[in-house]
């Protein structure tokens, strides 16, 4: 841990009004000028890394927002998460934490295949059964949540469909290696699909390696350092055998995680390389703009966009998506008040801690019905998650669609 | 702070809103000064009036302190504790009532200056003091520091605008001062003590605001300025040619290139200086006004002349420079600013006592601030660890004072004495002025339980 940047914080409090735990609590604990202030104090042996201590730090969504309204600079996001991390991993290993990080996460085979006895359960009817009888009452809270937020599964993951090499329709423009997320192939492999499709037609080979791992960010999560460096060190070797413009992913977590590869295995040139080339969908949809607009037939749809944390603060990308709405003919486009908040997904947050996750959710929720939008457009998908069970909790008449989703939509006219 | 008393506390706010818990006391210890920290006793977060009274009460009659804290954006140590409770005001945060037949607005302490703003503002009203940190700052403690802002030179600051108060005495007696009327001589004139009072002789639990009729318009400029010197001698220019710009805020070098690191809104890196001025009200008076502006920087050798194209772009350059302080930060981690202000006709002889004394000193000073006011903000950029170099920006920060009171300026011009200024106060105010202040002090609050060891 930088000692010199816990003590870049000036303390000023520009970061209070930013932070989502901040305004449903207005505790200085749960502020990242507080969160700041509690690291460094273990740092200077005032205080204690006590139980106390780790409950406040692990209120943190590490959204980072903080970071994008901190004028000197400092991301109390990534600190508290470093710090977390840090910890974690001198305690070592927990046994489900070795089973899920190290036997399960890298594998993707094995992800998929745990995914199926969930696929079973709901094409079985038993989903509906289980949750008509309320079983789920019966067991922890937490299961309750994790399979309320699980929606309609595909029938096969979409690294299983897909072929390596998609090539591109018309004149070939160039070369995109595409980074698949575990949940994006795993649930929403739908948008993934339209995210190729978008590639493909406008002029790019997509090549998506089928050994590709998970881009390591639950291990970071996790305090696996270690693993998050291996996961790297994989997807970096199977991307740099293929000769590729851009990595693109459509998942904005992935996409944050896979732009430090350079920043984590410091000094190794191949992951600078790496993540150098990274992209977002949206990025890369931005660059033929023209030709993008030409291809889309009119969706008279009120629309508006909520920005997911990990593109907006982690990786500052808020114009791309929203002059890509823009283009669609007819579409009535909408901003969201506060778009850049966060959603109360933020990883396993929301089912860790489900009652800040739901205050936080209520907020967003109510700023996307006071602008009368029917469909709400992000692009992450811990966001499409939440999101989705929020909406069709609270909001029932307006559904939600990933961003390569909606365009995707608009290219093929249908409305 | 014993268990029993404790007990007590619980028993007036809840448990959940008496926090004893060391991670807890240890956040509450600081605000946005530099180089000070006081540990509190505990952290109460009370949710009315009425607790707040029995508060008051209990801690009187104990002997124990009590400072007030909004959101602890207190830039000279004045919400932190001596060891006391620290009272936040984050729960008392509701705006009770917009008076559009007599313009006024009525509201509780803990209510965000920028939220105000947005309420009286979409009913075609305006409060203007707008302070650096106004997104974050509490109206109670707006009053209580007596907070100016960006918009000082044409509208004034807090003092300005507050109408009526209700305070908590020390010993838990409410007092109310003023209130709706316009005119009110009866007996001493208790707001104007009251604010800027510090939270040394009340704990404020009702604000009552003056409002205006919203300004039709206004028109945003940037000068750059290749030498400082003109871009001072500028803004006395302007001010003598009677055309009086809502903000005319200075930004030095140094602080351009942080800010312009931060917002990417465009700032030129090749400049002594820039001035940020607006000028607004009626629509073709502020066209005059901003044309007198351009000709007169023009006059002055500013080498470029631009016009916000957009209320987007206005906002974005005023968002930009309300960053600047803490932009500052970006380049050493410790940033100690100051608020030396004197007659706006003195501010270019002002700005080259900044100068020369860092130069002496060898230290990094940037300045920013409202020239138009005469209040500049000279921040040194140090690193707390380097204690050699911490004394000599202290050395040049009290020959920028002893400057600023010989040209007829003062200490602080809106940030308050606190702690950081208490041992500067006697030399500006003089014996009289200390004994006169704490009568004043010792009227109020004669247990000294309010707000201990601040301004004198």
């Amino acid at each position: 841990m930088d000692y010199v940047k816990l003590i870049n914080c000036m303390r000023c409090g520009m970061c209070l009004p930013a932070c989502p735990t901040y305004k449903e609590t207005f505790l200085e604990t749960a502020s990242p000028r507080g969160r700041v202030a509690l690291v460094r104090k273990v740092q200077e042996g005032e205080l204690d890394q006590s139980e106390q201590l780790l409950e406040y730090l692990s209120l943190c969504l590490d959204c980072q927002a903080c970071a994008s309204a901190c004028p000197c600079g400092v991301n109390a996001g990534e600190l508290v998460a470093e710090f977390t991390c840090e910890r974690k991993e001198s305690r070592g290993l927990g046994f489900m934490e070795d089973l899920i990080l190290r036997k399960l996460v890298p594998h993707p085979d094995r992800l998929e295949t745990s995914m199926v006895p969930m696929r079973i359960y709901q094409k079985t009817g038993l989903q509906n059964l289980v949750r008509k009888l309320g079983i789920l009452k019966m067991f922890p809270k937490q299961l309750e949540r994790m399979e309320g937020l699980l929606p309609d599964l595909p029938d096969k993951p979409l690294r299983q469909e897909i072929q390596v090499i998609t090539p591109a329709v018309g004149q070939e423009r160039g070369t995109v290696g595409f980074f698949l997320g575990c949940v994006m192939s795993l649930i929403f492999s739908d948008a993934s699909r339209a995210t190729i499709k978008l590639l493909s037609s406008l002029g790019y080979k997509v090549i998506t390696p089928k050994s590709q791992v998970c881009c390591g960010a639950p291990n970071m999560l996790g305090g696996d350092m270690a693993g998050l460096k291996e996961a790297a060190q994989t997807n970096i070797d199977i991307f740099a055998s293929y000769d590729v413009d851009f990595i693109v992913t459509d998942c904005g977590g992935c996409g944050a995680e896979l732009k430090k590869y350079g920043h984590h295995l410091d000094g190794y040139k191949s992951a600078e390389i790496f993540s150098g080339k990274v992209r977002d969908i949206s990025q890369v949809l931005a660059l033929h703009a023209d030709q993008l607009r030409a291809k889309l037939k009119p969706l008279p749809l009120k629309v508006t966009y909520h920005d997911p944390c990990h593109i907006a603060h982690c990786q500052g990308i808020r114009k791309e998506p929203r002059d890509l709405l823009k283009l669609v003919p007819a579409l009535e486009y909408r901003e969201l008040e506060a778009a850049d908040a966060c959603c109360g997904s933020a990883g396993t947050y929301n089912i860790e801690r489900p009652e800040m996750s739901d205050l936080i959710l209520k907020r967003k929720l109510d700023t996307i019905q006071a602008t009368g939008a029917k469909i709400l457009v992000t692009s992450n998908p811990g966001c499409l998650l939440q999101l989705k069970k929020g909406l069709a909790d609270h909001l029932p008449d307006v559904k939600i669609m990933h961003l390569t989703e909606i365009l995707d939509l608009s290219m093929n006219g249908q409305s | 702070m014993q268990p029993s008393f404790i007990k007590e506390l619980q028993n007036i706010v809840g448990e959940q809103y008496t926090l004893t818990d060391r991670e807890s006391l240890a956040v509450y210890g600081y605000d946005s000064t530099p180089e000070i920290e006081s540990l509190p006793g505990a952290v109460l977060l009370p949710g009315t009036a009425g607790e707040v009274v029995q508060i008051m009460r209990l801690c009187h009659g104990a002997g124990v302190t009590v400072t007030p804290r909004g959101s602890g954006t207190n830039l000279s140590g004045g919400s932190l504790s001596g060891g006391g409770v620290v009272v936040q005001t984050s729960r008392l945060n509701r705006l009770l009532e917009i008076d559009e037949e007599n313009l006024t607005a009525t509201m509780e302490p803990g209510l965000i200056t920028s939220a105000l703003h947005r309420e009286v503002e979409s009913r075609g009203l305006f409060y203007p003091p707008d302070p650096g940190s106004m997104n974050i700052s509490t109206m109670g403690g707006n009053v209580a520091e007596n907070s100016g802002g960006l918009r000082g030179l044409k509208y004034g600051v807090t003092a300005d605008y507050v109408m009526g108060l209700e305070a908590v005495l020390a010993d838990g007696q409410l007092l109310r001062s003023g209130g709706k009327v316009v005119k009110d001589v009866a007996g001493y004139s208790l707001n104007p003590l009251l604010v800027s009072s510090e939270g040394t002789l009340g704990f404020f639990t009702g604000i009552t605001v003056k409002l205006i009729p919203k300004p039709q318009g206004k028109i945003t400029m940037l000068a750059h300025f290749p030498v400082l010197q003109d871009a001072a001698l500028a803004v006395s220019a302007i001010i003598a040619a009677k055309v009086i710009p809502a903000t005319l805020e200075f930004l030095d070098k140094v602080t351009i290139k942080c800010v312009e690191d931060y917002a990417h809104v465009g700032l030129p890196l090749d400049v002594d200086a820039v001035l940020l001025i607006e000028v607004d009200g009626h629509p073709v008076v502020i066209a005059e006004e901003a044309a007198a502006v351009a000709e007169i920087c023009k006059k002055h050798r500013c080498s470029f002349f631009q016009t916000a194209k957009d209320a987007d772009e206005a906002l974005k350059l005023a968002a930009a420079r309300r960053t600047a302080l803490s932009a500052l930060a970006r380049l050493k981690p410790t940033t100690i600013l100051e608020d030396a202000t004197v007659p706006r006709s003195c501010i270019a002889a002002m700005l080259k006592v900044i100068q020369d004394s860092a130069r002496k000193h060898n230290v990094t000073i940037g300045t920013f601030g409202h020239a138009g006011d005469g209040n500049l903000h000279p921040t040194c950029l140090t690193d707390e660890r380097d204690t050699d170099e911490i004394k000599r920006a202290h050395a040049a920060f009290e020959e920028i004072f002893d400057a600023a009171i010989s040209m007829g300026g003062t200490i602080t011009g809106e940030h308050g004495v606190g702690l950081a200024k208490k041992k500067y106060l006697p030399k500006l105010v003089g014996e009289s002025g200390i004994r006169v202040m704490r009568g004043i002090k010792n009227a109020f609050d004669p247990k000294g339980i309010l707000n201990p060891g601040k301004i004198f």
